[in-house]
Order: C-alpha cells, then structure tokens, then sequence
C-alpha cells in the first residue's frame, strides 16, 4: 500500500530576523501516514511540531527535502490537504454555516451548493440548530466544531490538525477527544495530529511519532496497539499506562538533559 | 398595547427623549438671551448688572429669527438653492474622489510594505502641513475654479481616509490570514473575505473625519474668488441670521452624512457583540 502522506528528509532552516543566525528548525524529518491511519506528533515545546505541520501545509517552504501527497510532491496549500489551527480561527464576521463554506469558497465552488455540503459536516459535528450564530455566541469547544467542519468539508486527503483542543479546558478536552474519534470513524481520514499532550495523543492515535527538542527530529515511532472503538475508560487501562511511561521518560530525557 | 404607562414609553425612548429635551432647553436658552428674557428675570436679583444677559440679536440672531431668514431663503426667495448646489457637487467630487483614490491606496500601503515604503514619506509630509497652506499654490495652477475647490477638498479627506485605511489592514488578525492562504485563497478573495470586513470599522471612522475636514475645505476654499457656494454665502452674509442658515446647511450635510456611514456600519458590522451599553 503506498502511504498518503510521506515526509522525505525534511529540512528547515530560520534566518533570525534580529540576530542574524542561522538556526536549525527541522533536522532531516523522515516519516509517513497510511490511509485511514491516525498518526500524533508529541515533542516537547519548541520542538518544531506545528513548524512541520506548516510544511506539510505548505504555508512555509521546506529549506530542503520532499512532502509527498499521494503520490505527488506539494510545495503550496492545496485542497488535498485541510488543516485544523490551534486557535479556531473562524471569521467572526461569519455565521457557522459560512465558515463552514470558507474553504470551498477559495476553491470556487457555487455558493448554494457550498451551503448544501457544509450543513453535512455542521450537522456530523453536532452543531446542528447552530448554522447561523456566530463565533462569539458559541463556546471554545464548539468553535472549535466548526473549525474541524471547516477542515472535513474539503474532503482532504490528508487532515491536519494543529493541537486543536490545548485552548480548551480539561473535560471539554476529554470529550471532544471521543467526539474527534466518532467523527473520524464516520468521515475515514486520514489523519496527522499535532500536541504536546501525551494521553491524548496515545487515546486517539495508531502510532505516535516522539520529536526530540531542538532542532526537531523523529526520535521514535511509538505504535499503540489498543483495538478501536474506543471509550475514555481506556485511560485507566494498564496497557495505556505503559505507553504513557514510555512517552514521557521519551521526551523527559531530551527535555532535561 | 394601549394601557403602556407613561414611565414605559419614557424608558423605550429614553435617548431621544433626553436628546430632544437638551436641545429643546438649548433653543429655548437662546431666545431668552436675544429677547432679553433672562434680563428682567434676573433684574430683580441682579439689579443693574442683569442687562448684560440681553444680548443685541443682531450679535446672537436667535432661533426664531433663523427659522424665519431659512424660510424665506429656503422657500420665498430661493436664494439658497444655487448655494447649496454649488457647494453640494463640490463636495461630492472631492470627498468622492478622495474615498475612491485613499482606500485603495491605504489598503495596498497596508498590505504591501515596499509600497508602504513609497507612500509614508507623503503621507506623512503631507499629515504634517497645514493643507489649506497649499491654497495660493492651487490658484496659481488651476485657477479659482470649481476644481481647485474641489482639490482642497480633496486633499482634506483624503489623508484620514488613506492613513485609517493602512492602519486598518495592519490590525487583521494574523491568525485569519493564515486560514486564507491555508485554504488557497487568492489575493482578491482574501481582501473580499478577511481584510475587507475587519478594516471596515476603521475605514469608516477614517471617513467620517474626512467629513468633518472636507466641510472646512468648502469654507475656506470659497473664500478665494467663489461667487456661490455655502461657504461665501456665510462670508459675505453681513447678519447673523443668515450665517446661521449656512451653519445650519452644513450640520444638517454633516449629520447626514454621519447617518449614511452608520447605515453602512449597521448592514456590513451587525455580527459584532455589542460593546459600550451601559448606562
């Protein structure tokens, strides 16, 4: 099977603006996501996670190296891929439903059947009843909804997501993390996942890729064998245990050493 | 229904009640002080000294006293209309041309910083110097035409609207620009769907002091060689009366043209929370 997404000696090299020096970001990224796959990111902060998420988005160019998206190499964003930020980052002008639509908008689909397709992933999310308030009417686990539709309705190839529930409090975190499991069953993604939170990366993943501290390079392919479905009751689990442990003596010795 | 007591209909309309109640006592003020009402109030507490509370109407005019000279330039004479016209078409071109010309230019200034490399040292040059300044200049080039009024107020409006219009696009959220370009945006779409809405506000705050400005073009623009216009009109009144039919022209202008950027703002800024409703 060949992956959908293959990161291939990814490089990234910063010019600091004040001091002029070259500083390493990524250091020679190697790694790739099969389809269907859930793949998470852990690395302690500063380690460059969401620096390669932008890559692989296409947003800053890779110093040197290869991003390849079934089978084609990508340098710019492109609706193969759809990324879900950190920050729920919608229009505060738009109402739920024309966020939804944002994205295929810049693609130029019809506004009417835009619409049409948006009200599937509003209402796959949960928020149906909620197409037409606004941001600011809705709480951050719900905007945060809407910026997952807003990534889903593309029908990417591959979804990034960019540490989407670290602005959120710990039981909204724990639910939308059952609720990102359900949709992604139902939607059949692809999926690379970026946090700095361990638990919930082993909860929701396949396989976690440990990135050491900078510059950022693959440390380890963590695979977690745990079947699907899954509940929350699974963090209680001894075999989840394990896995925490390993993760984290992981990233502690490059964090303190 | 009919049975709403009078505190009800009072706490609907509080802010015009209130607003029409000041100016009301504002107007009534001003009468008393042309008809000497507030002398013979005063006198028999004041003595003497309570006469200076009756001010000549030839100083002050008073409200009655404009009604009448609006009426009669408005309605019996006419006088007025070619005034108003004259001075109305001038406005329109310049502040017309100066939204026209800054808000394209402060958003590309904004938005691309080596042409905001071009623009700062006018822009600010020109920020710096009284603009009226250039007035003799105009005349020397253009003459004392309707163009050179339309100019200076040209060169009035422009200079706010131009520089809220490059500090507008600055404050976009960053964050909102990356989703754009994430999603492929082009460069057209996201001026349409991110920077357009969130400048709005300053844009059109931009423009209603170039509202303001371009009102002190039109007087002061009139002064050189105009025959008609508001502003001559007021220069060469000779009775207080008739400067405050010009006055009132242009605050009626004004408050017009207040009401039409507030539409606007209430069609394309309604998604915004409301902020400031205490009272």
């Amino acid at each position: 099977m060949t992956p959908k997404l293959v990161a291939k000696d990814v490089c990234l090299e910063y010019r600091q603006p004040r001091t002029g020096d070259r500083l390493l970001a990524l250091d020679r990224i190697n790694l790739s996501v099969d389809e269907g796959e859930f793949v998470s990111i852990v690395g302690p902060s500063g380690c460059g996670k969401t620096t390669f998420l932008s890559v692989v988005d296409g947003l800053l160019p890779a110093t040197s190296g290869e991003i390849i998206v079934d089978g084609m190499s990508v340098n710019k964003p492109g609706p193969d891929r759809a990324v879900v930020f950190q920050d729920a980052s919608l229009l505060p002008w738009r109402t739920v439903l024309t966020n939804v639509c944002y994205g295929l908008e810049c693609i130029g689909v019809r506004a009417s059947e835009a619409q049409d397709r948006a009200m599937k992933f509003v209402k796959m999310v949960g928020l149906e009843g909620f197409e037409n308030s606004y941001p600011y009417e809705l709480s951050g686990g719900m905007q945060q909804r809407v910026n997952l539709a807003r990534a889903l309705v593309m029908d990417p190839k591959v979804l990034l997501m960019d540490e989407p529930f670290a602005a959120l409090d710990a039981q909204t975190r724990e639910y939308m993390q059952e609720e990102l499991l359900r949709i992604w069953e139902q939607a059949n993604k692809t999926v690379l996942f970026i946090t700095h939170q361990i638990d919930e990366a082993i909860f929701l993943s396949d396989r976690v890729i440990v990135f050491s501290a900078r510059p950022g390079r693959v440390r380890e392919h963590v695979k977690v064998d745990i079947e699907r479905p899954r509940s929350l009751n699974l963090k209680r689990d001894p075999r989840f245990h394990t896995l925490e442990d390993r993760i984290w003596s992981l990233i502690h010795d490059d964090a303190f050493v | 229904m009919s049975s709403r007591s009078i505190t009800d209909i009072y706490q609907h309309n509080e802010r015009a009640v209130i607003g029409a109640g000041a100016f009301a006592a504002f107007l009534v003020l001003w009468e008393g002080f042309s008809r000497g009402w507030w002398a013979m109030l005063f006198e028999p507490l004041l003595g003497e000294s309570a006469r200076a509370l009756a001010i000549k109407p030839i100083f002050i005019s008073s409200p009655t006293g404009v009604a009448q000279q609006a009426w009669t330039m408005f309605a019996v004479t006419g006088e007025i209309w070619p005034h108003i016209a004259q001075s109305g078409a001038q406005l329109i071109v310049g502040l017309g041309a100066a939204i026209l010309i800054g808000v394209p230019l402060g958003l590309a200034a904004g938005r691309y910083r080596t042409f905001s490399y071009i623009l700062d040292p006018f822009l600010s040059a020109l920020n710096a110097t009284p603009q009226v300044a250039f007035l003799p200049l105009f005349v020397m080039w253009i003459g004392t035409g309707f163009w050179m009024r339309v100019l200076i107020i040209f060169l009035l409006a422009v200079i706010p609207i131009t520089m809220n219009a490059l500090a507008a696009v600055r404050t976009v959220d960053p964050r909102l620009l990356k989703v754009a370009s994430s999603f492929g945006a082009s460069e057209l779409h996201t001026f349409r769907t991110v920077i357009a809405p969130s400048a709005l506000p300053f844009i059109l705050s931009g423009m209603r002091l170039a509202v303001g400005r371009s009102m002190i073009g039109i007087i002061v623009a009139e002064l050189y060689g105009s025959a008609t216009g508001i502003g001559i009109m007021i220069n060469m009144a000779g009775d207080s009366d008739k400067v405050f039919v010009g006055v009132l022209v242009i605050v009626i202008a004004g408050l017009l043209m207040s009401e039409a950027l507030r539409a606007i703002e209430r069609r394309y800024d309604g998604w915004r929370p409301v902020i400031g409703d205490n009272t």
